[in-house]
């Protein structure tokens, strides 16, 4: 199966071409885009990119696999990230966590069977002055209580 | 000293505070840009904006005039203006304030900047976490071009001027100059050795300089107001660090934030007079002063600077909780100023905890291209968990300065001190914490708490 972007996402491709000087600079943000619409970076998503791009593919597996956001693998249909660092942690981010693998009940880094919640652990977010804090898909959660993690999850999983 | 402003952040708070209507109602919004790129020579830009003695917000420190001032123009690339918002140093949550809420200031800094430089096009470089952050500043974009700010003739100077919003893709590494031009490039995020220098190659092999959001978000308010007196708002204006800054506290404090004031501001006044004081009256127990990588203090040091000629002389013998938070005076405690937004551990917090959970993140975060810092942090990690976890050594516990020691100046980036510096920090200041974990005094199931009593997060 060879990989291709839905028209819509192809004409926001040729938009992000025109912001830079050259073709490969536009590698990160189209791989966001790839990703958006295929949920990981696939073999295909690579090749793909490589030809759309004009970069060799061993130059795109080698920033896909640098980056932590780049999916290397199919996740779940939410992806919930716990900010595990330090100004989280002193504000409860491990008993956060812990509530979530329990509620879940699955570790950080694994897919509930449903496939509905990947839960992972984040490096610091940036979101140090209203922790404990977690992002779910692009939006964060923050200054979080247990009623409003519970809300959060039982509202993913519907 | 305490003085609260409202320079970059008077639309906080404001209903639509973002929108480019309520910018130009509160803020002069880009009459600055206008008078700038209408009335005034390249180099007087340059020389203006020394004069402002902004020193890089993004943790450096380093004069933003002066760095503006190393670009000169090549005979045939263009020049960058390349903007550092990967916001992502723990303990750091102040830049991202400034693009949710008052995105056309970067805007407008980036014109300012741009045309002192000799560049036409700004790169903001945002962590792509940041979604909110990213759609406010497009947003703003499309205001300021649709107003005919930016674009090919703004505000009719034949200066054509764009401004790029650019994301990442998950990586602290990237924060770094050289490794944020080489993710900016669509590279994997690795720092380049210097020279040469950004401002002689930078992205895409041309002069470039590299800002942090802060820093650029600053400069509307300095050149609207004049350099100087802009500079001269800060109570360590003599000391070559002026203006006015974003502080953050963040932790064990009652009231976490980010808060504008003239820099001088103290320790003390941020934590107890902002913050609100410490989580359930605790004493303090100690501060990271500017971000993971700065190295931490104990609430109860005191300056040491018996020399008349130090310019921490006037602090001597006192807490270095009422020393002026600025680059120089926090350099000369022993520490770093960093980003200005300090971490507070409340009395009853491990230190060894609080070290493994930091170490954590530099194990992840190490991009892996040199090899004293790629080890090292895994060594640091897994000798500290040993430790941790009740089964460490003495010899170990020396072990983990030689690795620090070992990664300190032998790396491309200053990750690798960025790692080794919190790390001595902790090992020299709570050396009896770790040799207590050493000899079964402390077990990590009833002592290697991070949370104080009050406020946790109460899950189960």
């Amino acid at each position: 199966m060879t990989f291709a972007l839905t028209p819509e996402r192809d004409q926001e491709l040729e938009q992000i071409l025109k912001r830079y000087p050259n073709r490969m600079a536009a590698l990160i943000p189209v791989l966001h885009l790839a990703q958006d619409q295929n949920g990981w970076i696939s073999e295909e998503v690579v090749e793909w990119a490589s030809r759309r791009l004009d970069v060799p593919p061993a130059h795109v597996r080698g920033v896909v696999t640098f980056y932590t956001l780049f999916n290397q693998k199919p996740v779940g249909k939410h992806q919930v990230w716990v900010c595990r660092t330090l100004p989280c942690a002193l504000r409860g981010a491990g008993q956060l966590l812990a509530h979530c693998e329990k509620k879940l009940g699955i570790h950080a880094g694994e897919t509930t069977a449903d496939g509905k919640i990947t839960l992972r652990t984040a490096e610091c977010l940036a979101s140090c002055g209203t922790a404990p804090m977690m992002q779910v898909d692009k939006t964060y959660h923050e200054n979080l209580t247990p009623e409003a993690v519970d809300a959060l999850l039982d509202e993913l999983r519907r | 000293m305490l003085k609260r402003t409202d320079y970059l952040t008077k639309t906080y708070g404001k209903p639509e505070g973002w929108t480019l209507g309520v910018y130009e109602r509160e803020c002069h919004g880009y009459q600055t840009a206008r008078r700038v790129l209408s009335t005034m020579k390249k180099d007087d830009v340059v020389n203006e904006a020394k004069k402002a003695n902004i020193r890089g917000r993004g943790g450096a420190g380093f004069p933003m005039g002066v760095k503006w001032s190393f670009m000169r123009p090549h005979p045939t690339k263009p020049a960058y203006l390349v903007i550092n918002a990967d916001e992502g140093e723990p303990g750091t949550h102040k830049d991202r304030t400034i693009m949710e809420l008052n995105p056309h200031s970067v805007i407008e800094g980036c014109m300012i900047g741009c045309y002192g430089i000799g560049a036409h096009v700004a790169y903001i470089y945002v962590r792509d976490e940041l979604h909110l952050s990213k759609a406010r500043l497009w947003a703003a974009i499309a205001e300021a071009k649709a107003k005919g700010y930016l674009g090919a003739r703004p505000f009719g100077v034949d200066y054509p001027l764009d401004v790029v919003v650019h994301t990442g893709g998950g990586a602290y590494i990237c924060g770094e100059e050289t490794s944020l031009l080489n993710s900016l490039e669509g590279r994997r995020g690795e720092p380049r050795l210097k020279p040469p220098f950004p401002a002689q190659a930078g992205a895409f092999g041309c002069p470039t300089t590299v800002n942090n959001l802060e820093t650029i978000a600053a400069v509307p308010s300095a050149f609207h107001m004049g350099c100087e007196a802009f500079s001269k708002l800060s109570a360590i204006h003599h000391l070559n660090d002026g203006g006015v800054r974003l502080f953050g506290v963040n932790g064990h404090v009652k009231n976490p934030g980010v808060w504008e004031c003239a820099v001088g501001l103290t320790l003390r006044e941020l934590i107890y007079d902002l913050g609100g004081g410490v989580l359930g009256d605790k004493p303090l127990f100690a501060i990271i002063p500017g971000g993971s990588s700065t190295p931490v203090l104990r609430a109860d040091e005191l300056v040491h600077a018996p020399d008349e000629k130090s310019p921490l002389h006037p602090w001597h013998g006192q807490s270095v909780l009422d020393v002026p938070l600025g680059v120089d005076t926090f350099r000369g405690i022993g520490t770093m100023l960093g980003t200005c937004c300090a971490t507070v551990l409340a009395e009853g917090t491990c230190p060894v905890a609080a070290m493994h959970n930091l170490m954590q993140f530099y194990r992840h975060e190490s991009c892996g291209q040199c090899t004293p810092c790629r080890e090292g942090s895994g060594w640091l990690l897994r000798i500290t968990e040993k430790i941790l976890d009740g089964r460490g050594t003495m010899e170990e516990l020396d072990q983990l300065h030689d690795i620090a020691n070992n990664i300190m100046g032998n790396t491309i980036c200053a990750f690798g001190e960025g790692t080794a510096m919190p790390a001595l920090g902790f090992l020299k200041k709570f050396r009896r914490e770790f040799e207590a974990y050493v000899r079964g005094e402390k077990k990590k199931s009833t002592d290697g708490r991070l949370t104080v009593d009050h406020h946790d997060f109460v899950g189960g």
